[in-house]
Formats: structure tokens, sequence, C-alpha cells
């Protein structure tokens, strides 16, 4: 994440992060998950599904923000992504 | 037994997708189309159903016909597929009877303002506590995208395949002057303000209208040579302006045009049941047991 200024409790802010999970088989290939993530996380993958539709990937996983956008936008609830806790440090908002 | 959904922001262990929780996973997949927007509106209410807490077990959902009717079926509450354009009228008679229940009415453009539209504007003009939300894809969808009382002036349809020669309703001014308490009007990629706003529907007593324009990938968009989803999606992304408190007279939707966005109207006016024990009390005084509680929320 970029920020405008460094904040001055950069060492204690963490980046949230997330745990992207998708469920191929439901996905239906539209790609508003892969056109609204804010990240790029995600592309169209080259397989196919068993309904002939190009589910996505992420290619960037360790980039999640955890923003949801992918799982809230995707009309076939596809997609979602669960929260990271790590220890000691407080996710930024 | 109470239930509550919990959307958004589930721990890692819960390896499943948050709206499991509230649809009927026996019916999913769903038969929408690929680039389709209606599953995404679906979300936008279990995310209202979500902030708002509420038992789940005290909302109902009524839907008429068409895609779009299709959306009671897929949730898991009281769900009610009705027929064609009777969804408002069901609603109104089971919230008669259950006035302590949160009526929702998810249902399409066709549905709900053709056939089903002279409901629409008594039931708005007693101004029931119900919520209706209206996916407005500007078509028939389901039965092969024929012209609907929202298709906008010169668009093509399966029965105006030179372009539509009609005037089209806008909803909001058709909702507000009808007597709605609570109008709004987003797109389908408008998705948090949308939950928002259905959620403020919801929370308001009284008749609420959100619309929601979304695409149709399979009719609209084809018949119009607009691509897919995916392309109305981004035209929505350029082409919408978010005017909060916009004169309900000045947002028409005319073709590929500017769509205004916002909430539009949010007043105080007495629920129907609220009058009907007004009025009672008025004509037959102590001898009148109001109905449903004082507010009719029991
Ligand atoms: C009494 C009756 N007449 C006609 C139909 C056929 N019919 C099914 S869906 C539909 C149109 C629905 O349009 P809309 O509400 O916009 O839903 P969409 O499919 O666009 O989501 C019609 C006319 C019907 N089911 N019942
Ligand atoms: S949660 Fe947000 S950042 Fe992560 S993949 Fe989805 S859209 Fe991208
Ligand atoms: S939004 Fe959903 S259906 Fe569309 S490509 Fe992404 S995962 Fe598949
Ligand atoms: S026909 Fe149109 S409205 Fe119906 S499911 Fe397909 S894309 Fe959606
Ligand atoms: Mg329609």
């Amino acid at each position: 994440m970029k920020f405008w200024r460094t904040p001055l409790d950069i060492d204690k802010l963490k980046i949230p992060h997330g745990e992207l999970h998708i469920i191929a088989e439901r996905c239906k290939g539209c790609g508003f998950c892969v056109e609204y993530c804010p990240k790029d996380v995600l592309v169209l993958s080259e397989e196919f599904n068993s309904k002939g539709y190009h589910p996505p990937k992420a290619v960037k996983p360790e980039e999640c923000v955890n923003c949801d956008l992918c799982e809230i936008l995707c009309p076939d609830f596809a997609i979602y992504c669960l929260r990271v806790e790590e220890e000691g440090k407080e996710v930024a908002k | 037994m109470s239930k509550k959904v919990a959307l958004n922001k589930a721990p890692v262990e819960e390896k499943q997708h948050p709206m499991e929780k509230i649809l009927r996973m026996d019916r999913i997949p769903h038969i929408w189309c690929s680039t389709c927007g209606i599953g995404t509106t679906v979300t936008a209410l279990a995310m209202a159903l979500d902030q708002l807490g509420l038992d789940l077990n005290k909302v109902a959902i009524l839907s008429g016909i068409g895609c779009t009717g299709r959306v009671a079926g897929y949730l898991k509450l009281d769900s009610f597929h009705t027929t064609h354009g009777r969804s408002i009228p069901f609603a109104f008679g089971l919230h008669i009877a259950r006035p302590d229940m949160k009526v929702i009415v998810f249902s399409g453009d066709g549905d709900l303002i053709s056939i089903g539209g002279n409901h629409f504007i008594h039931t708005a003009r007693r101004n029931a506590d119900m919520t209706v939300i209206c996916v407005n894809n500007f078509i028939y969808a389901m039965t092969g995208g024929q012209v609907a009382p929202t298709t906008p002036t010169t668009a093509r349809s399966a029965t105006s395949p030179y372009g539509c020669y009609e005037h089209p309703f806008n909803l909001p001014l058709l909702a507000a002057s009808s007597g709605a308490v609570y109008v709004a009007r987003w797109t389908a990629l408008h998705i948090r303000r949308l939950a928002n706003s259905i959620k403020e529907a919801i929370a308001k007593p009284g008749f609420s209208f959100v619309e929601v324009v979304a695409p149709c990938s399979t009719l609209y968009a084809r018949l119009n040579k607009l691509g897919t989803g995916l392309d109305l999606m981004k035209f929505y992304h350029d082409n919408s302006v978010i005017k909060h408190g916009a004169d309900p007279k000045e947002i028409d939707i005319d073709y590929q045009s500017q769509i205004i966005v916002g909430k539009f109207v949010d007043i105080d006016k007495p629920p129907y049941i609220e009058c009907f024990n007004a009025g009672n009390k008025r004509v037959f005084g102590d001898k009148f047991k109001p109905y449903g509680g004082g507010n009719g929320s029991n």
C-alpha cells in the first residue's frame, strides 16, 4: 500500500491481508473480480471449469488487502476473502 | 431460534463463502447468465441485513416473476415467489397479518412497474411499511427481451427492433410522486452505497423504494450491441453521477446517457397501520383497540 505521507506509527501498523478462496466450479468467468480488484491480484486463468468458463486465479495473493470487493461484486458467489490475523500489530484502517 | 447473517470479515477458520449462510445452497448455482448483475444485487441485500443485525426469522422476501423474480427462492428467509406483478399485494397482506415482520419485495422492472404498476403506486400512496427493491435492466429479460415500461427511447429490444419510440418511466419520480418516504437509485457497481441504501430503506417506517440499474448481458446488452455485463459495469463507472437530494423530475435515464444516482427522498410520514389506528380512534374513541401495536411495529 502507498501512503501519501509516512505515518508516524508505521512500525506499529500493518497492512490488512486477506486469504483468497476461489470456488472455480461456481464461477461464470464474468471478470468483475479481475477488473475491480484495487491491487490487481487476479487474472482470468487459461484453464476451463466444467461449465466452460475461465475462473480467476490469484497471481499476487500476497498483495491482497482483504477489501472484499471481489467477494461482494461477484454475481456467482464464487470468490471470497478471509481476514488473516497477525500478532502484535494493529490493522491499518 | 434466532439466526443472523455474519458477512464479511469472517476469520480464516471459516472456510465457506459468507453468502452460504443466507443462500439456499441446494439451489446454487443460480440460473443467471454470466455477467448478469442480479447476483451482485443479492449480495447488497445480504450486506444490508447483516449490518442491521436483524433476526432473519422476522424477515420475509417476496418476488414476482422474471430473472429477478428468482431472488426470493434463492434466499433462506421466509420466501414467496408470487405471480406476475403481485408481489406487492402479497407483501401488503403479509404486512397486515404480521406487522412484526420486515417485508422486502425484490423484483424486476417489468414485473413491478408494468402489470404490477397499480399495486406499486397504491401501496406507495398508502405508505405501507415495506421495502421495494427493483432491479432495472431496462427490459423483460426472462421472456426474451421484450420492451418494458423502463426501456429507454431508441434502445432496441426483441419487440422494438428499430429502437423503442415510447417514453420510459422514471422510477424514482414514480415512487416519490406516489408517496414513498424513501427513494434511492444506484447501479450494481455501487455495491457498498447500494447496501447502505437498502439498510436505510429497511429501517425506514413506511414505503421505501430502491432502484438498482443492473446489467442484463444476454438480452439488453446483446440486442443493443453493448458488449457484456462487464462493459455495462464499466459504463456505469464512467457515466454515473452521485447527486443526493436531486429532484426526481430531473433524473430521467436516456439511452446510454448519464445515470444520476443517490438518495433522493427521505421524509417522515405516518405509515398505513398508524393511519388505520388513528382513523378508527378518531371515530370510535376508546372502544377501538389499536391493531398491531402503537405504530404497527409491534
Ligand atoms: C401472468 C403472466 N404473464 C406473463 C408472464 C411471462 N413473463 C415471465 S418473466 C416476464 C418479464 C419479467 O421482466 P422483469 O420483471 O423486468 O424481470 P427480468 O427478467 O428482466 O429480471 C414475463 C412477462 C408470466 N410469467 N405470467
Ligand atoms: S479482497 Fe480486495 S485486494 Fe483482495 S483479491 Fe479481492 S478485490 Fe483484490
Ligand atoms: S466475479 Fe465471480 S463469477 Fe466473475 S470471474 Fe470473478 S469469481 Fe468468476
Ligand atoms: S437474461 Fe439477462 S437478466 Fe436474465 S439472467 Fe440472463 S443476463 Fe440476467
Ligand atoms: Mg427487467
